[in-house]
């Protein structure tokens, strides 16, 4: 039975166990004198009792999906040939993979040996006895669950309050979920970026000056091991960063003290949305003109001077990083300058001080606080930026402070590593979690140090 | 004040307004700059991306002779889809050119013509088995490189080796187009066909599809658990340690780069829980994660701007809490929330980092049917044609720019007007 | 809508009765439109320091100040009294110009500093500014330390050439203020760090330090406790030697008590003006009884 048939069936059995419910609470409650006499609506016992049958079969449910795969293939793997099941962990892969499209019917038997086909067929069967047992046991605990709360009903029973607490528990869950996705993503880094670690030692990753994760394909091969050293990656996404700050940072500020200290409503009211734009913008969209409008440009005005610039060169990449986060940096300058009182404006302006003197001498200083927590907002966002990179920074990683040479970064590392074919244990691919590990630190440590910045700033004048 | 200090405040009033005009430049400036970096992309893209929404196609004429088709002459619909048209189509160009001798030169004047013309012609011959026998004249879809030169993209100025359209094709490019045998038409198999390898098959209904799919997954999943949380955290969480964890979480989660959720995903939903790769099934679900963090604090800034009376005047005639909230607030939010939302779908459809981690960059010619098809999406479609070298690509990436962002502003556009009514009430 | 309108019009008629007549009995809930309208009492003075003569101040369509004229004297100071939105801290502003800041914000008439017309068109805000201090209802102190909240002004107006004069600026601004016993041990700690008085009287020292002619001062006390209020009010008392100040307060006992003449507003007209000694022991219209007798403020 499909799983899809399992749940529609459940679906129905709800239903009914809901006018069960419903209709002993209401035989309950005539045979008491009148429905104004039990604790709850009759609906409220319906409701309950649908969720006493409906949360088991839920259970069994998800256990019995999670653990399926794994169990089909443990049973599989035992009926193989030795010879199959002695193949190296990627091609075991390969092979399990055809016995599974076998089973699945996406590959048709005449591509496949024989003993690929008993397995797929035995594969099937067993998919197939599962999926029943599986469904039995659903409609069991949902039986069972039913059979409880109905019996369970009574004029005394709470049953809107039993009802109300089911929803506040699935209410907490939904907002638990942040916690899980940040434990999700903590977990999954780290748990590969360990593996990692035991094949290159942590020093050697975070020091080491050089990066080249091209692992030999033959041991014997010059090179054997790759370099992973992310000093070069770290230097080069901070390059790009930096050029991305050095265009968003004066623009986005000085854009944010003009709208809000001199523009009038109806300038700012129209220019505001129009530069906000560049933030809705999709980051693909940026990475396509940082690669084949403004990296050419730059080429060429570089070379129109006699400066040799890479085609792929960090500036590209960084100044179209900043037109991106240029919005993101006036809009948060924008509230930071708005949360400074206006009596200190008046004091200053009070005593004859020009605008620009009391923004400078009087607003600036006041704000700063928070303007350092926007920026270190805008710089995580330069760091964990990806697309922009992927598509016009280059793929080598080079040590190098000059903005005109090509660099490389972490989340392009990431994505290089992860894209296209790969094996799940090599030192490659579990380099990319352990950049993501380092990735999701940095930026989550900004983010802290940030919103704390921020926070404080706010307290301050409110 | 004495006189000492008037004159000295006069003498630097000149030298203080012009630093004040100064710095009021250095804001105009600052604003002009954003404006210009906002048109140059405009502007970019647009004058990308228009030519590729024409296409050119050639008039040839067609001998649809059953002898060189290879087929019977009244074939069976199996016969015409083995049917040798790419070599009758290469016959007729030879009928028209007779002076072109060479194979290399042969192969330049095959090139005028798109690969997919043997497919178009089997389809109008499928239609109308009566053609087989009869010479027609036959409107052909036009090779990319052929199509830039008739669109003038082509400088023929430069060396004939630095260029794609050779000398002899454009001379036969230029014949046939004062012959009248050249026109260009809306370009239909942009938005009726996937990803292909030419880029004057290459369409965009996969990729579209795909977005569609994922945005669905993601919609269905974000929303109601956005809300719900929303909801919980407003209404009814408890102040005390674990709420101020979730809500930690959550504002940290804004600020996660998008990439680090493709992690997650890869490595939970792919790795360990096994299920497809390149789906718009997992795409969805890591979109939903990553746009849970907007929906919520957008959900719970509507749910905080209901009026307290409201939820007074609920709980005055006995309803429970939850009743209360969601028979009175969640309604009253709704516009809110419903801004929120569209503004975080906006930002899941623009996304693409996180699906590259998942697979779904794969090369795609298929419409996926469904949220377990392998599949890509527009953004990743716009990725791929972005990296590929044919000129015929920047053209095509443009294009589907200019449909991302077509979807992107009316999204936006409807989340202002949503809220515009929001803030009327 | 209409009956309103009524009824305020017949109050007016009342109202322009009750000037000639003996004080005709007032409904304290008429807080209606004056109309066009005589000052009681005597708005001009011989040794005027800055005068206004009938000044309109629009916001939008709002009106806030109908033909006032007022002068005020030099080293005199005049309480301006009110209930609230009655135009007096409008009026203050505009002495300065601090209304220009506000959008929308439109006056008219001619007020003049010296004799000067101070929103004729070559007229400077800076320089306006630096002779016409102010001080606010909040303390509000710069987030910077005690003494760069006093040399703030002087250094923006580039009035200290050098550090020692720059000292001598802030000590004696401190010292006027009385505030420099206080804090002369501790002129690098931030001002926002002092009790409420001591901000206040700190602002007064900001304002001071540019050595400016006139000071106007917005409610000064509202957020202070009658012991800190008790010491800006002696304060008050000591700058009228070197000062023209000009004070708006909600207060009638500090009125009667730091000012020689007070000015009472009503819905944006200057109603009576007068001695301070007058005012509050015989006032001579309706509303001004009404005020200061507390049937309505």
């Amino acid at each position: 039975m499909q799983t899809s048939t399992v749940i529609l069936f459940l679906l129905a059995m709800c239903v009914v166990v809901y006018n069960l419910g419903r209709k002993r609470s209401q035989v309950l409650g005539q045979r008491i004198g009148g429905y104004s006499l039990l604790h709850s609506l009759p609906r409220h016992y319906g409701y309950m009792a649908a969720a006493w049958a409906a949360i088991p079969a839920i259970v069994v449910l998800i256990l019995a999906m999670s653990f399926e795969e794994r169990w089909l293939a443990g049973m599989v793997a035992e009926q193989l040939p030795p010879e199959a099941r002695e193949l190296p962990a990627d091609k075991f892969g390969l092979y399990y993979n055809q016995v599974l499209g076998y089973a699945q019917g996406m590959v048709g038997a005449e591509q496949l040996d024989a003993t690929q086909v008993a397995a797929g067929d035995y594969y099937r069967r067993l998919a197939d006895r599962f999926a029943s047992a599986k469904a039995a046991l659903a409609f069991l605990a949902a039986l069972v669950g039913a059979i409880f709360a109905i019996r369970h009903i009574s004029p005394a029973v709470r049953a809107r309050n039993h009802v109300e607490g089911i929803i506040r528990w699935v209410l907490f869950g939904c907002s638990f979920l942040a916690v899980l996705t940040t434990l999700g993503i903590v977990l999954s880094v780290l748990f590969e970026a360990i593996q990692f670690f035991k094949i290159i030692p942590l020093s050697e990753f975070l020091f080491g000056l050089e990066w080249s994760p091209q692992m030999a394909i033959r041991a014997d091969q010059v090179a054997a091991s790759g370099s992973f050293g992310f000093i070069p990656l770290l230097v080069g996404t901070l390059l790009i960063s930096a050029v991305a700050m050095l265009i968003s940072v004066p623009i986005g500020l000085m854009s944010a003290i003009y709208l809000s200290e001199y523009a009038t409503n109806r300038f700012r009211a129209v220019t505001k949305p129009v530069l906000e734009i560049l933030a809705g913008v999709p980051t693909v969209v940026y990475g396509f003109f940082a690669a084949l409008t403004v990296a050419p440009f730059i080429r060429e005005l570089g070379e129109s001077i006699g400066l040799s610039v890479a085609s792929e060169s960090a500036l590209a990449a960084g100044i179209v990083m900043g037109i991106m986060i240029i919005p993101f940096v006036m809009s948060l300058s924008d509230d930071i300058i708005n949360a400074v009182p206006d009596s200190l404006r008046e004091a200053s302006l009070g005593m004859g001080a020009t605008m620009n003197e009391t923004i400078r001498k009087v607003l600036l200083p006041a704000a700063l606080p928070g303007i350092v927590g926007g920026i270190l907002l805008a710089v995580s966002r330069a760091i964990g930026e990806t697309m922009i990179v992927v598509m016009a920074a280059g793929l080598s990683a080079k040590l190098t402070a000059n903005p005109l040479e090509a660099v490389t970064t972490i989340t392009v590392q990431i994505v290089t590593l992860l894209v296209g074919d790969q094996e799940f244990d090599s030192p490659k691919t579990l380099a990319a979690f352990a950049l993501g590990l380092v990735l999701f630190f940095v930026t989550l440590l900004l983010n802290v140090i940030a919103l704390y910045v921020v926070r404080r700033y706010r307290e301050q004048y409110d | 004040m004495s006189y000492n200090s008037t004159t000295a405040i006069q003498a630097s009033l000149k030298k203080r307004y012009a630093r004040e005009r100064r710095f009021q430049w250095y804001g105009r400036l600052a604003v002009l700059t954003g404006f210009v970096f906002l048109f140059i992309l405009l502007a970019d893209i647009v004058s990308k991306g228009t030519p590729a929404f024409t296409q050119h196609f050639i008039r040839i004429a067609v001998n649809f002779d059953a002898d060189k088709l290879e087929v019977s002459a009244n074939p069976t619909e199996e016969e015409l889809y083995a049917a040798n048209f790419n070599g009758v189509i290469k016959q007729s160009l030879r009928e028209m050119f007779p002076d072109v001798s060479g194979r290399k030169d042969k192969r330049a004047l095959y090139k005028l013509i798109s690969i997919g013309a043997e497919y178009d012609l089997r389809d109008s011959v499928l239609e109308n088995p009566g053609l087989i026998g009869t010479k027609q004249e036959v409107w052909l879809r036009a090779h990319s490189e052929a199509g830039s030169y008739l669109k003038g993209q082509v400088d023929t100025q430069l060396d004939e080796a630095d260029r794609r359209v050779k000398d002899n094709q454009i001379q036969w490019l230029d014949s046939l187009r004062a012959e009248g045998r050249t026109e260009s038409r809306f370009n239909v198999i942009f938005f009726t066909a996937g990803d292909s390898r030419e880029p004057e098959l290459a369409g965009i209904k996969a990729a579209l599809l795909g977005s569609a799919y994922t945005l669905l997954v993601t919609f269905f999943l974000a929303f109601p658990v956005g809300v719900l949380a929303a909801i919980y955290l407003e209404e009814f969480a408890p102040r005390n340690r674990l709420t101020d964890l979730i809500e930690i979480n959550i504002n940290n989660l804004a600020a996660v780069p998008s990439i680090v959720f493709g992690l997650l995903g890869l490595a939970v939903f792919i790795n360990f829980f096994e299920l497809p790769r390149s789906a718009p099934l997992v795409g969805g679900m890591v979109l939903s994660l990553m746009t849970l963090p907007t929906i919520i604090i957008t959900s719970r800034a509507a749910i905080q701007a209901v009026p307290p009376s409201i939820r007074q005047a609920a709980l005055g005639v006995g309803a429970s809490p939850l009743q209360t909230v969601f028979h009175h607030v969640i309604p009253v939010a709704m516009p809110g929330i419903l801004t929120g939302s569209i503004i975080g779908m906006a930002q899941a459809l623009g996304e693409s980092a996180p699906l590259l981690m998942i697979g779904m960059v794969a090369f795609i010619m298929d419409v996926p049917g469904g949220v377990t098809d392998p599949s890509t999406v527009l953004p990743v479609q716009i990725f791929l044609w972005a990296d590929s070298p044919e000129r015929g690509f920047t053209e095509k990436t443009s294009a589907a720019i200019m449909v991302l962002m077509t979807f992107l502003i009316f999204m936006n556009a409807l989340a202002i007007y949503l809220r515009r009514r929001f803030e009327m009430k | 809508m209409n009956t309103m309108t009524a009824t305020m019009d017949g109050a007016t008629d009342n109202q322009r009765e009750s000037d000639t007549a003996e004080k005709a009995p007032l409904d304290i809930r008429d807080h209606g439109d004056v109309g066009d309208y005589e000052t009681i009492g005597e708005p001009f003075v011989d040794n005027a320091k800055m005068s206004a003569r009938t000044v309109n101040v629009h916001y939008g369509d709002k009106q806030a100040i109908k033909d006032v004229s007022l002068d005020i004297g030099e080293n005199e100071v005049i309480a301006m009294i009110g209930p609230s939105g009655c135009g007096k801290s409008t009026f203050l502003r505009t002495l300065n110009r601090m209304n220009d800041i506000i959008p929308g914000c439109r006056v008219e008439g001619e007020i003049t500093l010296d004799n000067e017309d101070i929103y004729a068109g070559n007229q400077d805000t800076v320089l306006l500014r630096a002779r016409v201090g102010m001080v606010f209802q909040k303390p509000n102190p710069f987030p910077k330390s005690i003494y760069e909240n006093v040399a703030y002004g002087p250094r923006i107006h580039g009035l200290a050439h050098t550090k020692a004069e720059m000292d001598g600026i802030v000590e004696k601004s401190l010292q006027r203020a009385g505030l420099f016993e206080e804090v002369k041990d501790q002129l690098d700690k931030p001002g926002t760090g002092l009790s409420g008085g001591q901000q206040q009287r700190l602002c007064i020292a900001r304002a001071i330090a540019v050595s400016p002619e006139v000071i106007l001062m917005d409610e000064p006390c509202s957020a202070l406790d009658p012991i800190a209020t008790a010491r800006i009010e002696e304060l008050i008392d000591e700058l009228r030697e070197k000062y023209t100040i000009a004070i708006v307060t909600h207060s009638m006992q500090q009125a009667a008590r730091v000012s020689q003449r007070t000015a009472y507003f009503h819905l944006g007209k200057l109603i009576e003006v007068g001695e301070t000694k007058e005012i509050f022991t015989n006032p001579r219209h309706q509303l001004t009884e009404n005020y200061i007798t507390g049937r309505f403020g």
